[in-house]
């Protein structure tokens, strides 16, 4: 579905992404992981046209959207950090987004099961971190696309809100939606992830399942299987 | 773009800033009406104001607009909008919040004085339309210092320089080199000087309509004699038009090559 070719990026002399691959198919949910700086949030923000690639092409269906707009229409985003305007409503924002949308959404269900109804004529400056997260999970989720991403989805969230996550996430895969997640929680990649990308330095370092990576690691818990492919890189 | 443009101008219609612009206007154009009683001065007081006044508050707006709505913008990039349109929808919108803060804030207190029954309504209409020129023209300036630099501080200060430059100091060097090279055919010079100075050019404008000749000065005086006053005013306009377009041509090539 996705497929990602020799992709370049470069931020002055800073180079992100060098030279990245990457294939994936309908369906199922891909685990981005990476240290800090690794260009995980760069090649996500490629995916969605808002940084440029220097260099590289990136098909989804088969066609180029490099320069394009109109595949936005079918993807759905939840950005790392949820920075909205401040001087409108939850219940404005929401609206101001459906308008954008010419498509079917159902933040109603998604208002109940976050429990934001008493939120939503507040306006956005005066929330909580873990509130505006559960805002910006609406928006994310409020709309029926074949391809959803979600950068650090976890973020100030509290348990409750976590369960309903993963519920979400789980509904939307038997769906038969790819899902393209980025998170530093290994515990959350290990029940969900159904295929790990390990980004370094711009490259990939490793592609395969969670298994495979315990495999070629020796080691039988992911955050240490992770942590070593880190630290064998440096040594 | 409409959606944007909707949107933009009713983040700004609640926003302070608006209104203290708008009340800003009301009671300057009541002053100036009731304390002097003469339509014509006033229009030439409020000239002096509007060409210093309405670059300053251009380009500050333009640069605070920018960086305050950028999760906004970042969060319109990830919709199915294409670029062109979500920066061409704020930059209208803000222009357009601000012309509206001047033509209602100094129409309402013109209006009541009864200007529909005197000749100086032109006058008035164009001081208008120059103070209009000028807002699309700096917010369009500050959006391409603000598209420059991630630096809110930065940003803010270069606006200002370019206000500063453009309202004060261009003149200073104009002044200086028609002293230095006064040996020298000087028409054509100042006449391009003019034009590359939208401020200049505004206020050129506005004196060939008000016809006062003491304050037309040398370029003013230059322009009427090549051009006429009909020409003239022709040309002024279309030039400023020109200070539209290309700031915003230069805009659209750097959002569309920028990152977010």
């Amino acid at each position: 579905m996705i497929e990602i070719k020799d992709l370049h990026k470069k931020y002055g002399k800073l180079t992100v992404l060098d030279g990245l691959e990457l294939e994936f198919k309908k369906g199922g949910i891909l685990a981005i992981l990476g240290p800090n700086g690794s260009g995980k949030t760069t090649l996500i923000k490629c995916l969605l046209g808002m940084v440029i690639p220097n260099k590289g092409n990136i098909t989804i269906n088969g066609k180029s959207v490099l320069k394009k707009w109109e595949y936005r229409n079918n993807l759905n985003y939840l950005p790392q950090i949820a920075n909205f305007p401040s001087n409108l409503s939850v219940i404005e924002l929401i609206n101001m987004v459906k308008n954008l949308r010419s498509k079917q959404s159902n933040e109603q269900e998604l208002i109940s099961l976050f429990g934001l109804e008493e939120f939503l004529k507040k306006k956005l400056g005066n929330l909580s971190g873990g509130t505006k997260q559960k805002v910006n999970l609406i928006l994310a989720f409020m709309f029926d696309s074949d391809l959803i991403i979600l950068d650090e989805p976890t973020t100030g969230l509290d348990p409750i809100s976590l369960i309903h996550l993963k519920d979400l996430i789980r509904k939307e895969r038997v769906k038969g939606k790819t899902i393209l997640i980025t998170t530093h929680i290994m515990s959350f990649v290990d029940e969900m992830a159904d295929e790990i990308v390990f980004l370094l330095d711009g490259k990939i370092y490793f592609n395969g399942s969670g298994e495979a990576l315990k495999k070629q690691t020796k080691i039988d818990d992911l955050e240490r299987a992770i942590a070593s492919l880190i630290s064998k890189h440096y040594v | 773009m409409y959606k944007i443009l909707k949107y933009s101008i009713f983040d700004l219609l609640r926003s302070r800033w608006s209104y203290v612009y708008f009340l800003f206007y009301l009671l300057l154009g009541f002053v100036l009406l009731f304390l002097n009683n003469d339509l014509s001065k006033a229009v030439i007081t409020l000239m002096n104001i509007i060409l210093v006044l309405t670059p300053l508050i251009g380009s500050a707006f333009g640069v605070m607009y920018y960086y305050n709505s950028k999760e906004f913008t970042e969060l319109l990039l990830a919709q199915p909008i294409r670029r062109n349109k979500i920066f061409f929808g704020q930059y209208t919108g803000i222009s357009l919040s601000l012309t509206l803060s001047l033509v209602l804030g100094l129409g309402i207190p013109f209006v009541s004085y009864g200007l529909f029954r005197t000749s100086e309504i032109f006058d008035f209409t164009l001081l208008l339309i120059v103070g209009s020129f000028l807002n699309f023209i700096f917010v369009a300036l500050s959006y391409n210092i603000a598209l420059s630099t991630d630096n809110k501080i930065k940003g803010f200060g270069y606006a200002i320089l370019m206000w500063l430059f453009l309202s004060v100091i261009y003149d200073g060097l104009f002044l200086i080199s028609l002293l230095m090279f006064s040996d020298y055919p000087l028409d054509q010079f100042s006449l391009f000087a003019t034009i590359l100075n939208p401020i200049d050019l505004s206020r050129i404008l506005i004196l060939l309509k008000l016809d006062i000749s003491a304050l037309l000065g040398y370029t003013g005086a230059v322009f009427r004699k090549f051009f006429g006053t009909g020409l003239g005013m022709i040309l002024s306009l279309t030039a400023l038009s020109l200070w539209v377009v290309f700031p915003l041509l230069l805009m659209r090539r750097k959002f569309n090559r920028k990152d977010f």
